[in-house]
């Protein structure tokens, strides 16, 4: 069986911060990444960043992926396995099951666990939501921005948070029309800064408005039309309200549900928190779960924005390591600092539903 | 409304105008941050002490116009591409209007391009002045266009093509 210190789970934003921190406090890490390059979704992410220039501020998500990808592959305390899908956690003995360029089994045992694997998409129900034609919001990031290929010619986007305007404007610059971006909530969800950007494209925002039914062309099976209606303040349709759109592609963007699998098999104690978009575990200041030696760090601790998983990354792997012996002097000011910078980033009007999340969690 | 369309309400841009005053001088930075949300690159970029260093990352940005000498520097560097500088003194009859603009082609300094608002309704036309895409502008390149004057606080967003007069 193959040993290890620090596994860490997952080669997102979160999972290279973990990775890199432990590594400089002195432990050995293998990073673990089912896809065959590291980078997590960062690879998507053209647009630049927020927070200050310690989160990679103005730097874009597909340049920070970079960086830190280069760094972990360099560092010689790093171990990384790529094509690697870690599919199981026996808690008896501490050991994980990583399925291998999908041919071998490994097991692995770590004295510590990262568990930084993300989070999902969620979907909507409604008529014929399975045509060709309708992708979440990340398969059409894959499509135009990892392979270069366009998903058709004109969009519904559904769903007004930051990764739906943050997609229209994407769509818009490859060339392809969005004819409206729709939201089932009375207002917008993401940031207003990239709800102008899109508004001064001509994409109109519809708030208070849901997708009904979809229809396919009759020829080709494929997504042709879209119907949508407006939602009362109680979220219920109203009759009589629905518009008809021509639409060869549906983008549903209505947020992520962290991707949890592993901390249910390790037994760590779970809480439905909606604010942080699912089940997310119960953990300390230090990230680590009610499985001692098992933490969480980016959005299956709780869906939030990138730059605050790569700083939760950096506190789980300093504290991981820490907990292993490892010191390289710095930790007492390293951790400080991270959860400084946590505290900024959360405190303001948009951290709030975080806040309330976050308050739900605490041991 | 900003809250459920993303255009800002006359009410919401009177904060953010720059006074009129220092409009009558020259270039100056109109930044159009509306939301407290946690950033702070505009500080950073700035190098003439005209945006306030931030407090709080979540405040709004605060700008000591008189500073602002309008080099356009923060432009590129604002994550929400809400900054703009515009030139009220660029002409008798015409503003100058920087904005971000990460589409391509770019159009050529020159060109004609219609003008929009931030809506995205085409409101006239304007001849592009200047294109910077250097290494600074990394991938953001700053468009300048001569607009109507009185358009100066309207038009946000250019279109290439459109009818060649």
């Amino acid at each position: 069986m193959k040993k290890t210190e620090i596994a860490v789970i997952g080669g997102g934003p979160a999972g290279l911060m973990a990775a890199l921190a432990a590594a400089e406090m002195g432990a050995r890490v293998t990073i673990m990444d089912r896809n065959s390059r590291l980078g997590g979704q960062l690879v998507k992410q053209t647009h630049m960043f927020f927070g200050s220039e310690k989160e990679y501020a103005s730097v874009r998500g597909i340049d920070i992926g970079k960086v830190l990808s280069a760094e972990v592959l360099k560092n010689p305390r790093i171990e990384t396995m790529l094509d690697s899908t870690v599919i199981g956690y026996y808690p008896d003995d501490g050991v994980l099951g990583v399925e291998v360029e999908e041919k071998t089994f490994v097991k692995i045992k770590p004295e510590k666990v990262i568990v930084a694997t993300g989070a999902s998409e969620k979907f909507l129900p409604f008529e014929n939501n399975d045509l060709p034609g309708i992708y979440g919001a990340g398969a059409v990031q894959t499509l135009m921005n990892e392979h270069g290929v366009v998903p058709g010619e004109n969009v519904l986007m559904v769903g007004a948070g930051n990764i739906g305007l943050i997609v229209s404007y994407q769509l818009m610059q490859a060339g392809v029309n969005v004819k409206a971006i729709i939201d089932a909530a009375p207002s917008i969800g993401g940031y207003w800064v990239h709800a102008s950007k899109v508004a001064r494209l001509g994409v109109p925002i519809m708030t208070s408005y849901t997708v009904k039914a979809a229809y396919p062309n009759e020829l080709t099976g494929a997504l042709e039309r879209a119907v949508i209606w407006q939602v009362d303040d109680k979220w219920q349709p109203i009759p009589g309200t629905e518009k008809v759109l021509k639409v060869d592609v549906i983008c549903i963007s209505v947020g992520l549900s962290p991707l949890a699998e592993i901390l249910w098999q390790a037994g760590c104690r779970m809480k439905y928190v909606p604010q942080l978009g699912g089940h997310v575990a119960l953990r300390d200041e230090n990230m680590e779960t009610t499985v001692p030696g098992v933490y969480v760090a980016g959005d299956v601790a709780g869906v939030e924005e990138a730059s605050s998983a790569m700083i939760e990354g950096r506190l789980a792997g300093l504290n991981a390591a820490k907990s292993l012996g490892y010191d390289n002097g710095k930790y007492d000011e390293k951790r400080r600092e991270a959860m400084e910078q946590l505290q900024n980033l959360r405190s303001g009007p948009v951290g709030e539903k975080i806040r309330q999340g976050l308050a739900q969690l605490a041991l | 409304m900003l809250k459920t369309s993303g255009i800002p309400t006359a009410e919401d841009l009177a904060v953010r105008i720059p006074p009129e005053e220092r409009r009558k001088k020259g270039p100056v930075v109109m930044i159009e941050c509306f939301q407290k949300i946690p950033c702070n690159p505009c500080f950073t970029a700035c190098k003439h002490g005209a945006i306030q260093k931030f407090e709080d990352i979540n405040d709004l940005p605060e700008v000591n116009f008189d500073n602002c000498n309008g080099c356009g520097l923060c432009i590129s560097k604002c994550p929400g591409l809400a900054i703009f500088v515009i030139d009220e003194t660029y002409s008798e009859n015409e503003a100058a209007v920087s904005l971000p603009f990460e589409f391509l082609p770019l159009p050529r300094e020159g060109e004609e391009v219609d003008l929009l608002d931030r809506s995205g309704k085409i409101v006239g036309r304007g001849k592009v002045l200047k294109v910077r895409n250097g290494k600074y502008e990394d991938r953001t390149p700053v468009i300048t266009v001569a607009v109507p004057r009185e358009l100066s606080m309207v038009v946000r967003n250019i279109k290439l093509g459109g009818d060649v007069r």
